[in-house]
């Protein structure tokens, strides 16, 4: 660590003045919480940047974390101390939504590897092939009548999301952003396509 | 000087020693619950005769005699101009809103009050729902206070899982009218589940399904190892037992209309009818039929039913708790054989073809072993001690409803969407539509419709002072904070320029702060000292805070001092714990603004040393409870 950016890892408790690591949760001299600061989600949760994360590590990270920064643990102390504690239960919340969720963690990788995605842009498909097989698809999908053909079609649907994210993995492994762009943007669509499918499956199967 | 330490995070709440017990509070559209836990053991507080149920039901006296009860209820038939009940499902609401229920409720509205929160008419007095579920606040306070020979001051009182913003907000009014400081709002179903999984070490995914008399949730929960997490929350705030009751009363009416010949419906014939209804119901849980009578100013009406007639009149309204927890289950992304047990909550469950219709869509018979009426109440008072004892049980709940505001052509643009984790902030850009725009009006709403007259209204703000540019120019970041209560705060900002507003959403349908500042002052004998106390009870809370801090920052760096410098400190100390024990609010602030400025120079001495050993490589761990390779402590 360089002279300045070790001096700028040290701020000031905003309850006894005295100096605290930046990114510390308590001060360690009087205890006292701090805010959450400016680190990236995989930081606040204590893992390793990446996109293979262990979803069980993550949630008891995040059950362990929100045990000591949540609200709920402050409700006796100064509204600077619930106000803070709250900021720190939204981070971990934040935090822990996007990284859960494969499609939003992907997304937040590229994001923070320099490389942003935009998965807003709804509806226009800039790729041809992947207009073609996603049109194709949804039509099946909203044409099957039989349970059985909308089981095989949902099950097809979450397998093409699985091995999607396989690829997508394997892209950040090789380093390849670009490729891992691509595949983000299709797991958005197979994603969506899946989730059609499972509700139109509950339909037909309600129907019944 | 010896120190008291205590873990990070752990330091017993200030004003445990002091000032009143906090309870958990069950604030019921038929009944409410009040309840205390000690050492994890929860009693419910009871009356002379053993009842736990406090009817929410209030009696309003020509003479402004106020009461709450099972007395209030008995009054029903003999003075129903004069009663209130199921005020519950009139919190938070409008006059339109109330016009959509119109005829289900046993009370007459206050024609006057177009906008803002609907009023009652009763007894020549014309009262909020805030005001009349305050009178139900002070009774079931009353009765804790007896029961427990101790004054209660603090409590976590629930709130259906599906109220809005502004049912929430009125809860949380109307328990500070009855001089009560609220904790926390917890929402039924989790304070239920709470109270189940800590009793029965459940682990796994649990559904909780609530139908009270006027509320209807229902709540998909994770639970392990003291952990509740909710992962989807679905409802009807306006479904309930009243409404089956209210379907066999008109059932009955029309029956009666047959034998009598049609006439006008009294209030009174309308209460009793109801009254009968909910009798009627409640008999036929036990035993497959019966045969009831309705009698008003000497004409007798008889009327038989059996279970089968029951189950087709309460039938559609099952069937849409039903349709609701197919929707929760497919919003949590799971499948029903994945739920490991339904528990089932609110007097409503008890009717058989409840359970009958709860057990086939679940595809298992449900949990009721537990107290259906007491079990909220118990979850609350568990909560209640969690956040003044301290506990190691972590509840984490999800937002019912989706908010957003209105754009342009009246459709809603979704700034936090339906069951996200709070506390959670999440902000959205908008822009200007015309060129050399100033200002922009923000309508904040809430549900799941695409369309604004479709969603709840649930405030209006101007964000003013936007620097005029070409339309489409200006950043205006909307920012949706939504508390551990479920409160939401919005924040507007323009961006280019830092022009900044913020609201607490005091919602259409809410009362103002000034009205509500008026009502404290009305209601509260002491509303001044009691303003004044809790004044003080901040100012102190502040006080150690900054004490223990520096007596802290002593213990670790006290080396950096002069002897002088040391005793001009400790003096500033003392002044504070002597204002502390004088209880003088004006002198407690100053002590601790004399303390900041006595402890400046240390500070700067400690932030130098902390610098130059950073600088010296020493590691900045030591300097806090950093983050690591993760949390510690648990």
């Amino acid at each position: 660590m360089n002279a300045s950016a070790a001096a700028a890892s040290v701020v000031s408790c905003w309850s006894c003045k005295g100096p605290v690591a930046g990114r510390a949760l308590f001060c360690s001299v009087c205890g006292a919480v701090q805010g959450p600061g400016a680190v990236d989600h995989f930081t606040r949760l204590g893992l390793a940047p990446g996109f293979d994360i262990d979803l069980g590590q993550l949630e008891r990270q995040y059950f362990g974390f929100q045990r000591r920064l949540h609200p709920d643990r402050f409700a006796g102390k100064s509204p600077r101390e619930k106000a803070l504690s709250q900021q720190q239960a939204t981070a971990l919340n934040e935090a822990y939504e996007t990284l859960k969720d494969p499609l939003k963690r992907a997304a937040y990788l590229l994001a923070h590897r320099g490389r942003p995605v935009d998965l807003t842009a709804c509806g226009t498909i800039n790729d041809p092939e992947l207009l073609m097989e996603q049109m194709e698809k949804r039509e099946a999908i909203a044409e099957a009548e039989s349970l059985d053909d909308i089981t095989r079609l949902s099950a097809e649907a979450d397998a093409e999301v699985l091995a999607c994210q396989c690829h997508i993995s394997a892209a950040f492994n090789a380093g390849d952003l670009d490729a891992a762009g691509h595949l983000t943007l299709r797991l958005k669509y197979l994603a969506k396509l899946a989730e059609d499918a499972r509700s139109r499956k509950a339909r037909i199967a309600r129907a019944r | 000087m010896l120190l008291q330490l205590h873990e990070p995070g752990e330091t017993p709440g200030p004003h445990e020693a002091e000032g009143g017990l906090a309870v958990g509070i069950d604030l019921g559209t038929t009944n409410s619950v009040v309840a205390i836990a000690r050492g994890g053991e929860v009693e419910v507080l009871r009356d002379g005769e053993g009842r736990g149920l406090v009817p929410s039901v209030v009696f309003y006296g020509e003479d402004g005699q106020v009461v709450v009860g099972d007395s209030a209820r008995s009054q029903i038939l003999e003075a129903p101009d004069h009663v209130v009940s199921s005020v519950k499902r009139l919190m938070g609401r409008g006059l339109e809103d109330v016009k959509a229920l119109a005829g289900t409720l046993p009370y007459q509205v206050e024609p006057a009050a177009e906008g803002g929160m609907v009023r009652l008419k009763v007894a020549g007095r014309v009262l909020t729902p805030v005001e009349i579920s305050a009178d139900i606040l002070r009774a079931v306070k009353a009765r804790a206070e007896e029961a427990l020979g101790k004054g209660v001051d603090k409590a976590v009182v629930t709130v259906p899982a599906y109220f809005d913003d502004a049912a929430r907000t009125a809860t949380k009014d109307a328990a500070r009218l009855a001089g009560l400081d609220v904790l926390r709002l917890v929402n039924e179903p989790t304070a239920a589940a709470l109270a189940y999984g800590l009793d029965n070490a459940a682990e796994g995914l649990y559904a909780v399904y609530d139908l009270g008399g006027g509320t209807f949730d229902v709540s998909l929960l994770r639970m392990e190892k003291g952990v509740f997490q909710v992962k989807a929350t679905g409802g009807d705030a306006a479904l309930g037992g009243d409404d089956i009751d209210h379907a066999i009363a008109e059932h009955f009416l029309a029956e009666r209309a047959g034998v009598l010949g049609e006439q006008p419906i009294t209030a009174g014939e309308a209460k009793q009818a109801l009254m009968v209804g909910r009798i009627a119901k409640e008999c036929l849980t036990r035993q497959p039929q019966g045969e009831w009578m309705i009698e008003v100013d000497g004409k007798p009406s008889r009327h038989r039913l059996d279970r089968a007639a029951l189950d087709a009149l309460a039938e559609p309204f099952i069937a849409r708790t039903i349709a609701i927890c197919r929707g929760v289950v497919e919003d949590a992304g799971i499948d029903v054989a994945d739920i490991h047990g339904v528990v089932l909550v609110g007097g409503s469950t008890r009717m058989p073809l409840v359970r009958a219709r709860v057990a086939e869509f679940f595809g298992r018979p449900p949990l009721a072993d537990i107290n259906p009426d007491e079990v909220v109440a118990v979850g609350a008072a568990l909560q209640a001690e969690a956040l003044t004892a301290g506990s190691d049980t972590l509840l984490l709940d999800v937002t019912p409803l989706s908010l957003g505001i209105e754009t342009m052509g009246g459709i809603v643009e979704k700034v936090i969407p339906r069951n996200q984790p709070i506390p959670v902030a999440m902000a959205q850009e908008f822009t200007t539509y015309q060129d050399g725009q100033t200002a922009m009006a923000i309508h904040v709403v809430q549900g799941e419709r695409e369309m604004v007259d479709q969603c709840r209204s649930l405030a209006r703000f101007v964000l003013r002072g936007i620097p005029p540019m070409a339309a489409g120019a200006a950043r205006i970041r909307v920012t949706f904070t939504v508390d551990a209560d479920g409160l939401l705060t919005v924040a507007a900002q323009e961006t280019t320029t830092g022009v900044e507003q913020q609201v607490a959403v005091k919602p259409s349908y809410g009362l103002s702060e000034e009205e509500m500042a008026q009502m404290l002052r009305d209601s509260l004998e002491h509303a001044r000292e009691d303003m004044e106390r809790r004044l003080l009870t901040e100012s102190v809370v502040e006080a150690r805070r900054a004490t223990l801090a520096v007596k802290s920052a002593l213990a670790a760096d006290g080396d950096l001092l002069s002897e002088g410098e040391r005793q001009a400190i400790d003096a500033a100390i003392e002044g504070v714990e002597q204002a502390i024990a004088a209880s003088d609010r004006d002198g407690v602030d100053a002590a601790v603004e004399g303390l900041e400025a006595a402890t400046k120079g240390f500070a700067e001495k400690r932030m130098d040393r902390g610098i130059r050993q950073a600088l010296a490589g020493v590691s900045v761990e030591r300097l806090g409870d950093a983050l690591g390779d993760g949390p510690q402590g648990d």
